[in-house]
C-alpha cells in the first residue's frame, strides 16, 4: 500500500488533459452523511487533503428531508447530478437510511445519473482516497477500488 | 365477509393507505417510544412526515390500477420519509404496486402474492431475516397468513402481523441501529414490526369497509 500513497491514481499514466487540451472530466464523488456537517466536512477535509492536484468534482448530501439528520433522496439526486461531468459518479455513504436510499435510487434506475455506483468504503478515508484518485484522472472503477482499499489502512 | 377471490381496485388501496396514513399518525408517539428504547427516536416522526406525503400524492394523482396506487405511494416514502423505514416501506409499495401490474382490478389472491414479492424485496434491501428482529417479522407472518386464505384472510394476516410483532420482544436485534445493543435490545418491542402490523390493521379495515 505504501507505494500506492505516493501515486494514488491506480493506472497512474491518465493524462490530466485531453488531445484538444480540454479538462478532462473527473469521476464525481457525492458524500452521503446522516448529518449535513459531516458530509460537507468531509468533503472539505478530502479535497484539502488532495490539494496540489486539480480538484475533483464532490458534494455533501447530508441531513434528511426535514434538515435534521437523516437521509434526504433528493439531495442525494441533486448532488449526483451536480458532480457528473460524464466521468461516472462514485457515491460513498455512512450507513443505516443512507446505504439503503441509495441502493434504492439505484435499483429505481431514473434518480440518479447513469453511471452512478454506491462504493462500499468508509466514509471518510475513502472519500480522501476517492479525491486523491479522481483528481488524479482515475477511471469510475480506479476511484471506487481506492475508496474501498481505505477498508485496509490500518491504523495500529 | 371477503375472501380472496373478491377483487380489489384502486379505491380500496387508496383506502387501506390514507387508513394506514391515520394509524401512524395515532400511533406516531408510541412508535417514537418504542424506537427510543432500542433505535434513533424518529420512527414515528419519520412515518408521519412520510404517509403525510402519500396522502398528499395520491390526493393529487388517482391512478386508476392498485399497482400504480402502490409505486406512487412507494415512491413518496422513498423521498420524504429520511429514515432506514424510508427506503424499506418504499420498497415494500413498490414492489407490490410492480408485481400487481396494470390491472384495474386484482383479486385478494394476486395482493398476497404481489405483498409476498414485496417483502422478499424488503428482505433482500435490508440483508434481514426472520427472527432478526425486524419489520420482517410482522411483515412475513401477515402475508403468509394472508395467503393462506380461509373465511376472514384479512383478519387472519392483521392477528398474524400483531403476533408477529410481538414476537420480536424477546428477539436480539441483529440489524439495524438496535444491533449494536446486542443483548440490551431483548425485552422491547421492535418499531418496524409495529408499524408493520399497522399496515395490516390498515388492510383489514380498508377491505372490510367495501
Amino acid at each position: 500500500m505504501s507505494e500506492q500513497q505516493d501515486t494514488p491514481l491506480a493506472g497512474g499514466q491518465a493524462p490530466d488533459r485531453s488531445a484538444e487540451g480540454k479538462p478532462q472530466p473527473r469521476v464525481g464523488i457525492v458524500l452521503v452523511s446522516h448529518s449535513k456537517e459531516v458530509a460537507d466536512s468531509v468533503a472539505r477535509l478530502a479535497v484539502g487533503l488532495a490539494a496540489g492536484r486539480d480538484s475533483a468534482p464532490v458534494e455533501g448530501a447530508g441531513g434528511g428531508p426535514d434538515g435534521g439528520l437523516g437521509t434526504s433522496a433528493e439531495l442525494i439526486s441533486a448532488a449526483a447530478h451536480k458532480v457528473d461531468t460524464g466521468a461516472g459518479v462514485a457515491i460513498l455513504v455512512d450507513l443505516g437510511s443512507a446505504v439503503l436510499t441509495v441502493k434504492v435510487l439505484l435499483a429505481e434506475g431514473d434518480d440518479l445519473p447513469e453511471n452512478a455506483q454506491l462504493v462500499d468504503a468508509p466514509l471518510v478515508e475513502g472519500a480522501i482516497a476517492a479525491v486523491v484518485a479522481s483528481a488524479g484522472g482515475a477511471d469510475l472503477a480506479e476511484v471506487a477500488a481506492a475508496a474501498e482499499e481505505a477498508y485496509h489502512f490500518r491504523k495500529v | 365477509m371477503t375472501d380472496l377471490t373478491d377483487e380489489l381496485d384502486a379505491g380500496t388501496v387508496f383506502r387501506w393507505l390514507t387508513t394506514a396514513a391515520a394509524s401512524v399518525e395515532r400511533e406516531a408517539d408510541l412508535l417514537t417510544e418504542l424506537d427510543s428504547a432500542i433505535g434513533d427516536a424518529d420512527h414515528g416522526s419519520n412515518l408521519q412526515r412520510g404517509f403525510a406525503a402519500v396522502v398528499t400524492a395520491l390526493g393529487k394523482e388517482s391512478p386508476s390500477a392498485p399497482g400504480a396506487v402502490l409505486i406512487l405511494a412507494g415512491r413518496q416514502l422513498v423521498s420524504s420519509v429520511g429514515g432506514a423505514s424510508g427506503p424499506l416501506y418504499g420498497t415494500l409499495l413498490r414492489r407490490t404496486g410492480k408485481a400487481l401490474g396494470d390491472a384495474e382490478r386484482v383479486t385478494g389472491s394476486q395482493l398476497a402474492e404481489a405483498l409476498r414479492t414485496g417483502v422478499d424485496a424488503v428482505a433482500q434491501l435490508g440483508g434481514a431475516a426472520l427472527g432478526d428482529k425486524t419489520m420482517l417479522d410482522a411483515l412475513y407472518p401477515g402475508v403468509e397468513a394472508l395467503a393462506a386464505g380461509g373465511p376472514h384472510p384479512y383478519g387472519a394476516a392483521r392477528t398474524a402481523a400483531d403476533e408477529g410483532a410481538l414476537a420480536t420482544v424477546p428477539m436480539r436485534a441483529r440489524k439495524g441501529r438496535a444491533s449494536y445493543l446486542g443483548e440490551r435490545s431483548v425485552g422491547h418491542k421492535d418499531p418496524g414490526a409495529t408499524s408493520s402490523a399497522l399496515l395490516f390493521t390498515a388492510l383489514a379495515g380498508a377491505v372490510a369497509d367495501e
